[in-house]
Order: C-alpha cells, then structure tokens, then sequence
C-alpha cells in the first residue's frame, strides 16, 4: 500500500483548463497535483491537435496546441504543481467536511480537500474494433495495452494494427510469443521507418507472419480466444489460431469511472453552479468541456473563466479560516510575490 | 448550393444544402446527422467522421491524403471508397454527392 499523498486540491485533466486552474488555484495559496491518463500534459491540444491552430484564445491571434500547453507550463510554473502522468483516477470517496479520498489505477491515493474535474471529453481510452462478440474476451484474451510482457509467452498472438504501438508491441513479444501475427489493413505503416524495417525482416526470416486485412470473426469460449478470422481486401478470409489478440487503433474520449461517482450527469457531462462551477457534490468541481450549464460553450476560453471562479469557491474549503481579498497580478505585491516577480 | 445526402446505418436519410468551401463533416454536424461524431472537430486526428462515398461519386471526391490515408487506419470497416468526410471540401462540382455512415466510429 503506497503512502497516502495529501494535498489541498486534485485536478483530474492535465488539459489547458486543468493546467490554468493551477494558476487561479495558485494565486489563492492552493496548492495541486494533477493526474492524467496521457503520458503528456496538454490533453486534447497535445493528443489531437500538437500542430493545428487555435485562432480563440483571447489576446494571442494564433498559437497551436502545443504552442498552448508550453505557454500555460511556463505560466504555472511558479506554483509548482505535481504531475501525475499515464495514471487514471478510477475511485472518489468523500471522507470528510469535505475531504476526498481518490485512487488512481496505479494504486495511488490522494487526500484531499477539493476535486477537480477538468476531463475535458473524458479520458483518452483506446478503441474498441467492432467485432461481433468481443466483449466477453476483453481483459482476458483481447488486451489494449500490455502491462506484462510474460503473459504473453508462448502464446500465439494476434496484433492489430499499422502505427508504432502496434509495430512497438509486435518487435517486443515476438521474440517470447510462440506465434506473432500482425493484421493490418494496407501494406504500408505509418510507424517509425526503422521498426517497419525490422518488422519486415521477421517476415522474411519466416519468423513472424504479416496479414493484410480486417478482423472479422473471433472464436473461443469463456473469454478465452482460440482463433481469428481475417478478411483480406480480396474478401479471402484467412483463419489463424491465436491465444490473445492485442488490438491497436488509436485512443477515443469516454467518460469513464466519473460516470460511477454518484453525479447527475446530462448526456455524458457533469451539470454544475455557475457561480462557483461546482457539482452538486460539495467541494467536487467539473470546469471545461466536462461540464454543462445553460448557455455553455465548450471553448478554451470559457474554461479558463470558469477555473477562476472554481478557485474562489475551493478557498472556501482550503482556507476556511481566511478571508479571501480579491485582488489584481496587475497591481497586489502580494501576488506578484507569488508569481515570483516582485 | 449543392445538396449531400447522408445515408445513415439505419438507413435515415438526410438530404441537405451545404455551403461550398466548408466539408462535409460540417454539413453532417450541422444538420444532425448523429453517425458523424467528429470528436477532433475536424483536424484529422479522430477518425470518427468516416463515410463511404457512393462508388459512382468516388472518383469525383477523389482519394484521401496521405495524412488522411494514415488516420483511416484507426477507422474500421474501412473500404476502398471510404473518406474521412472532414478532409471533403465541398465544391459545386460535389451538387448530389451521396456518401454513407458506418454504424459505429469508434466511440
């Protein structure tokens, strides 16, 4: 059981509104941790769109999403937030007047006094190919992710899939899997050049297989998988027999374990106050795209507005004993101290 | 304006205008056309807003990019005539394009 991580306020999203509440947060003498299931900081503006342009941000006409997310690390920067990256918060348990006890899926566990959910479309899960009755085989035969190679020895194994996780994971358990084949839906892979390359010298050499196709039936029973039709672009099917099957098609936004937290959602979103952006739980928040109130617009701009006003009302919880000033970063000493300018 | 016909999964159809210079992922969005659930907003990084373009209009649309090519690869069901309807600009030549909707994008 790892040690208990206290802190004042949990930001779940390591997103642009996620990283901008550390510095409304900051200001007020709070402090953060944030926890994202990316191994990255920038949520969907570093996932989706690193190089695409973001013309709405207000005062800077132009920026990308990773010209964005630099920016607002530089802007946090000061306030020295702690990072919590490739780990999704799965539990939320409210222990106290409000103090929350939150576990991730790496078996950590914060204390604190306030949660925010700044989830943006929820968290990037991969994606699930739509093969008729795979569900009873995820998590035990069919796997989007490899946690431990050494489940995978001498297994006969089917990867899907033509970018670098499926070209990483085929390099990595070929040489313990009993049988390696690679699906994919074209003879060209967008992965890096040089796994491509060693790739196709297992095929040569005989020592893998490389099928050019589309899943299309799965066989087995009890979630354990025995073989695995391919449909060849031709409509040749080519029946393999496989112990696991290792699907990689990129990653998609759900919702996830939120959803089990006892909110009133609308349609996959968290209803909050508008006033203080909080749920209709005490000292839990939702600001961003998660969120949704009348009249709500899901813009960058408008998270960022909404953290600030997060920050308020989370003052309330961490700092019940002062009172809280209103000031400006313009003209307050006090803040600039903070910022670490003055 | 050039009208677009979506052919959803279910088989709901949806003729609509569609303004030239915007796509077609747009034209979907804006008339509600539920299968079109461009997750990214059209930047080509989702591949949820995958359509068969009908075989007689493939050649008119033309093939995907090879930055599109790349992101069908996290589609399914992909066919030879599928596009990512972000990545379709509409023009005038596109007046009566019918494209269909996969049933499932991903999410």
């Amino acid at each position: 059981m790892s040690e208990t991580i206290k802190t004042d306020v949990l930001i779940i999203g390591a997103g642009p509104v996620g990283l901008f509440a550390v510095f409304e947060l900051g200001l007020l003498d709070i402090k953060a941790h944030l926890v994202d299931i990316l191994d990255k900081v920038g949520g969907q503006c570093a996932e989706l769109y690193p190089e695409k342009p973001i013309y709405d941000i207000p005062a800077v006409p132009f920026i990308t999403g990773q010209g964005l997310t630099e920016a607002l690390m530089a802007q946090i920067k000061p306030f020295n937030p702690t990072f919590h990256l490739g780990e999704m918060v799965t539990t939320m348990e409210n222990i106290g007047d409000p103090v929350f006890r939150v576990t991730t899926d790496r078996g950590k566990v914060f204390e604190t006094k306030a949660v925010v959910i700044a989830a943006g479309g929820g968290s990037f899960q991969p994606k699930r190919p739509p093969i008729a009755g795979i569900e009873p085989y995820e998590g035990k035969s069919v796997h989007y992710a490899v946690r431990k190679m050494d489940v995978f020895r001498d297994k006969r194994l089917l990867i899907v899939g033509g970018g670098d996780s499926a070209l990483d994971w085929t390099l990595n358990l070929q040489p313990i899997a009993k049988r390696l084949t690679l699906v994919h839906r074209r003879d060209e892979f967008r992965g890096a050049p040089a796994s491509v390359g060693k790739m196709r010298a297992l095929v040569a050499a005989g020592s893998m297989d490389l099928k050019i196709g589309q899943v299309s039936l799965l066989e087995g029973g009890d979630g354990q998988l025995t073989a695995a039709s391919i449909k060849g672009n031709d409509g040749a099917i080519d029946r393999v027999d496989v112990d696991a099957m290792l699907p990689f098609f990129g990653l998609t936004m759900k919702l996830g374990p939120v959803a089990d937290w006892g909110l009133a959602l609308e349609d996959e979103l968290i209803p909050v106050d508008t006033g203080t952006f909080e749920t209709s739980m005490p000292g839990l928040f939702a600001i961003g795209d998660i969120n949704t109130y009348p009249g709500k617009l899901k813009l960058i701009l408008s998270g960022f507005h909404e953290a600030a006003l997060m920050a308020q009302r989370a003052h309330h919880y961490v700092h019940p004993e002062k009172k809280l000033v209103f000031q400006y970063t313009t003209s307050s000493t006090s803040l600039q101290k903070k910022l670490g300018v003055k | 304006m050039p009208k677009i016909t979506f052919i959803e999964h279910d088989g709901t159809v949806h003729t609509v205008e569609a303004e030239i210079g915007s796509t077609v992922m747009e034209t979907g969005l804006r008339n509600d056309v539920a299968s079109i659930v461009a997750e990214c907003g059209g930047s080509c990084t989702c591949a949820t807003c995958l359509v068969h373009v009908d075989e007689a209009w493939s050649p008119i649309v033309g093939p995907p990019s090879a930055e599109e090519e790349e992101m069908l690869d996290s589609a399914f069901e992909v066919k030879p005539t599928s596009r990512l309807s972000c990545q379709i600009k509409v023009t005038q030549a596109l007046d009566g394009l019918i494209v269909r909707t996969p049933a499932y994008q991903g999410r």
